[in-house]
This record gives structure tokens, sequence and C-alpha cells, in this order.
């Protein structure tokens, strides 16, 4: 963290805000990160704590919740199952009958993930955990997490259509018309771009508007702003498992000749 | 301001790319194999054998209706051609036992004729027997008289 970069910073957020702010805006700590090194590798720190804590969450909801599974659900079996049941309506929905069983973990895994990630950044005390450098916050406010979501969901539907079609899977790019082949090229790189930046985009602004209300008025009125952050992070969890799940159907669709 | 829109420029930044991309996606991928063998897996075998079990339940169930609904018809139909039979036995015995009646009251009645008849004969013979009795003193005492009347006086 050198000086130069405080003070973009604090610049930045001062043209956001139409208020004569002076320094203290820098605690938001915009763009900073606590840097690990592995090797001559960074990484960044606190995406990984909170992303840790957010795994460890889902697997003790897992894990306790499947322990005793019985056909007449009870307390938190009936919880999992709802969500199960809600995942796979999502997957069947997008992917078809056929091919999404196959894809229903990834598509869930997705979906809890995201789910959690930005709840958790919105609900977890994060502050009252101090690190030296960056904060702990919502692991899908980092754009390496929703690049490497987005990423994976651009392999998975390359794959799903690959492993289903073969090579007929490039017909794809030929359909309705040949005329289409650039767009479609084009859009395999606008899909995990738009996917990614969707998702960190909305995560972020929700956390920056709560922190930058939060720092302003301490009391009640970011409570409205944290309110819609809850409610758009779940949106942008269904949107994101719903897109890669249409994205995955897209491929692996056969379509009528 | 624009240092950190400059992938790598500096250290730090919003868009700040490093390791932490590919170390994010092993670990999401890691978490959907632990998901699917902890989460996705078994409860979806418990739900879909739910799911079966219920079918099948209700198709047993559909099955046992209609066999009840069957046996139901069947005993309504044996009830009513025992009704029916009990009718005809009841309608027999009543005619039966009337037929036995009215047969007894014409046996009674002709034993009751025979036995007037009977003793209204034996009262005429009795009575021509007593008037020819009568017939018989009444000459004997005319006679008698006569006898006297005409004996030398």
């Amino acid at each position: 963290m050198s000086p130069p970069r405080r003070l973009s910073d604090t610049a930045y957020l001062s043209q956001m805000l139409p208020l004569p702010l002076a320094l203290p805006l820098a605690e938001l700590e915009v763009g900073q990160h606590l840097y690990w090194h592995l090797g001559n590798l960074k990484i960044h720190g606190q995406v990984f704590l909170s992303s840790w804590v957010v795994i460890g969450a889902l697997l003790a909801l897992v894990f306790v919740g499947t322990r005793k599974l019985e056909r007449d659900p009870r307390g938190l079996q009936n919880f999992l199952e709802f969500l199960w049941d809600y995942i796979r309506d999502l997957a069947r929905e997008q992917i078809g009958e056929k091919a999404y069983r196959d894809w229903l973990p990834f598509i869930g895994t997705l979906f809890l993930f995201i789910f959690v990630s930005n709840w958790g950044g919105a609900l977890l005390p994060w502050k009252l955990i101090s690190l030296p450098h960056g904060e702990l916050g919502a692991p899908t406010a980092d754009i390496n997490t929703t690049v490497a979501l987005a990423l994976l969901v651009s392999l998975a539907y390359f794959y799903a259509g690959l492993s289903r079609k073969g090579f007929r899977y490039f017909e794809y790019y030929v359909e309705p018309t040949p005329i289409m082949v650039p767009f479609k090229i084009v859009e395999d790189f606008t899909k995990p771009l738009s996917l990614s930046f969707r998702l960190f985009g909305n995560i972020l602004a929700d956390e920056l508007v709560v922190a930058v209300l939060a720092f302003l008025v301490p009391l009640v009125v970011p409570l409205p702003a944290m309110l819609l952050g809850l409610f758009t992070s779940a949106i942008q969890a269904l949107i994101f498992a719903t897109l890669a799940a249409y994205y995955i159907g897209e491929a692996v669709h056969e379509s009528h000749h | 301001m624009t240092s950190w829109l400059l992938l790598g420029a500096t250290e730090g930044g919003l868009f700040d790319l490093d390791a932490t991309l590919p170390l994010m996606a092993v670990q999401v991928v890691l978490l959907t194999l632990i998901l699917n063998a902890l989460f996705f897996r078994p409860v979806g075998r418990t739900v879909e054998e739910r799911e079966g079990y219920i079918t099948t339940s209700r198709a047993d169930a559909k099955q046992k209706l209609a066999q009840v609904l069957r046996l139901q018809a069947d005993l309504k139909e044996q009830l009513k051609d025992a009704r029916k039979a009990a009718q005809a036995l009841i309608v027999e015995a009543e005619q039966e036992s009337d037929q036995l009646y009215r047969d007894a009251i014409a046996e009674a009645t002709a034993s009751a004729n025979a036995a007037r008849e009977a003793s209204r004969r034996e009262l005429d013979s009795q009575r021509d027997g007593a008037l020819g009795q009568i017939q018989a003193d009444a000459t004997k005492l005319g006679d008698l008289i006569v006898d006297r009347l005409l004996a030398p006086q």
C-alpha cells in the first residue's frame, strides 16, 4: 500500500459524494487487499478468509442437515429438501429434462455459494475483525471470485456441449444462419464478462452504498439500503445460477433438423 | 485515479486480478464435489425415493379402492338376490300357511257339518221312533178305551 494509492482512492470517493469530505473516507478502503504470498504468487487473503467462512457455513448446514435423512423429513431436512427442490426446478427448467441431472450440483453450488457469500457479506459483522490491509466482506465483491465463477460457467457449457454432442456442438454457431458466426463467437466472450461484472458490480456497489451511508448517518438511514442490498444479493445469486443453467441448456439443446 | 484501471499496474485496486482467481475456481470446484457428495446426491436420493414411494402407494391404493368397489358391488348384488329370495320365501310361506288355514277351516267345517247331519239324522230317527211308539200307545189306549166302553157294563 503506497501513499499515492490512498490519495487516488480518496479522490475517487470524494468525486462520488457531493459533500466536503476529508480524508476519513479513505477508511472505506476500496480496492485494498490483504496480500498473501504463495511463492511469487499474490493472493487476496481477505477473500479467502471470508470464502472459508461461507464454505464452512454451507458445509456445516449440509452436514448437520443430512446426517439422518428420513422418509418423513424433520427439521433441517425439510429446509434442505426445499433448497434441493428449488435448485432442481431451476436447473430442469433451463437445461431440460435430459441433461439437468449432470449439472444440478454445479448450478446448485453456484447458487448456494453466491447466495451465502452475498448475504454473509451483508449480514455478518465483519468490521469486528480488523485486518492489517483491506477488509472482510462478501467474497463476491472481489473481481477474482466472480471472474473465477464466470470462467467456470464458460468451461462448463463448452464441456456440456462437446461431451453431449461432440463436434456437432459447433453447429450451434451457424444456427439459424452462418451469418451468426461472429456474433456467437463474441457471445462466448461477453457471457463470462457480463456474468462476472454483473455480480461483482452489484455486490460491490451494495457494500459501498451501505458503507458510505453508514459512515454519513450511522443510524436508521442505511437500513433501507441494507434491505435493498439483501434483495439484490438474493436476486444476483438467482440470476447467476439461472444464466449459468441457461448457457448450459443452450449448449446441450438439440435443434430440430 | 486511473491507475487501478490498468490491471497489475500497481498493487491493489478494484480490478486486481491475480492468483486468487484460479485458486478460487479450484475452491469452488472442490465445493461442488463436496456438496454433491454431502448434499445433492443424498437429498436427491431421499426425495426421489419418497416420490417413488408415493407413486407406488398411490397406485396400490387405487388398485385396492377398485377392488373394494368391485367387492362392494358384488356384495350389493348378493344382498339384493338374498333379499329377493327371502321375499319369495316369505310369500310362499304365507301362501302355504294360508292354504293350511283354509284347509283346516274347511276340514273343521266339513266335520262339523257331518256331525250335525248325523245328530239330526239320529234325532229324526228317534223322533220317528218316538212318534211310532206314541202312535202305538195311542192306538192301544184307544183300543183300551173302546174296549172299556164297550165292555159289558
